[in-house]
């Protein structure tokens, strides 16, 4: 019995070999990166991933045990506060990861969605955050709802996104938005590893210098400025 | 903890200057934020003087 040679047109096939493609498994998760990322700007990103999967798993726990658990048992009133307090922190963090990457201009080289899905998932996370504090089901939650309610009545999509409704609001806030956080840092980091994290800027008296050095198989490197190969710089 | 130490039950400090208003616990906060910043591009990473000898 012979076997069926593969299907070329099989659409698992096509998927297959369009995600081997464009991130082989070395890179992907590589025994190395370039010594320019030794810096702390990267553990600030690492950290608002971390802080990430805190506010993920406690809010998964909140919403397991329903609205207003968290307002009349001490175990929810922690929960609730691990949640706050790790997404006060992921703002943070990702914040100075931001600032950081603006400064490097992370977009050059062919990065430009590797810097858009980070820029975006900041500002996505801003509603998700503003979904969760209208939810406390407190004075709290009423009163941030209300000076939002304003505003968004102002740009005239209040009718649309209704931060009274408590309902839209909890339904935003437990899968909308942060389905849509996960799944932009998700394009994120795979797109760190297709592209590799950006070269530093050379020093203009080392552009005088000497000419741009060359990547193990990408084209010579000007500061970065042309197409990425994901393999700059010397690695350890 | 800090309840005990910052009295929480109260109106929070705001700094109004002009068009600028905002809580003294939010500047606080970008305050810190610009620091922390500021410590992550200056202070050297551990091991990355040694890791770019390594390379070179």
């Amino acid at each position: 019995m012979s076997v069926a040679p593969p299907v070329r047109t099989s659409w698992t096939t096509r998927i297959r070999e369009a995600a081997v493609g464009a991130l082989p498994p070395e890179k992907l998760l590589p025994d190395s990166q370039p010594t320019y990322v030794a810096s702390w700007i990267y553990v600030f990103g690492v950290a608002s991933l971390a802080s990430l999967v805190v506010i993920v798993g406690s809010g998964v726990i909140l919403s397991l045990k329903g609205p207003a658990w968290w307002h009349y048992t001490s175990v929810g009133h922690f929960f609730n506060s691990i949640h706050l307090w790790a997404v006060l922190l992921f703002f943070f963090l990702m914040v100075v990861h931001l600032w950081g990457k603006y400064w490097m201009a992370a977009w050059r080289g062919g990065r430009t969605r590797v810097w858009i899905t980070g820029a975006v998932t900041f500002l996505v996370a801003i509603p998700t955050a503003l979904t969760g504090y209208v939810s406390q089901q407190n004075f709290d939650g009423q009163w941030i709802a209300t000076q939002a309610k304003d505003g968004f009545n102002s740009v005239g999509v209040g009718a649309f996104f209704n931060v009274t409704n408590f309902g839209q609001m909890y339904g935003y806030h437990v899968l909308l938005l942060p389905a849509a956080v996960i799944a932009l840092v998700i394009a994120h980091v795979l797109l760190v590893r297709r592209h590799g994290v950006v070269p530093p800027f050379r020093l203009t008296s080392e552009r005088a210098s000497s000419p741009a050095p060359r990547s193990e198989n990408g084209p010579a490197l000007s500061g970065g400025d042309g197409p990425s190969s994901g393999n700059e710089g010397a690695r350890t | 903890m800090l309840g005990a130490v910052f009295n929480l039950n109260r109106p929070a400090h705001v700094v109004h200057w002009h068009f600028f208003q905002m809580t003294v616990s939010n500047i606080v906060v970008i305050v810190v934020m610009l620091v922390v910043f500021a410590l992550a591009v200056l202070l050297p990473f551990p091991g990355a003087a040694r890791r770019r000898g390594e390379a070179s």
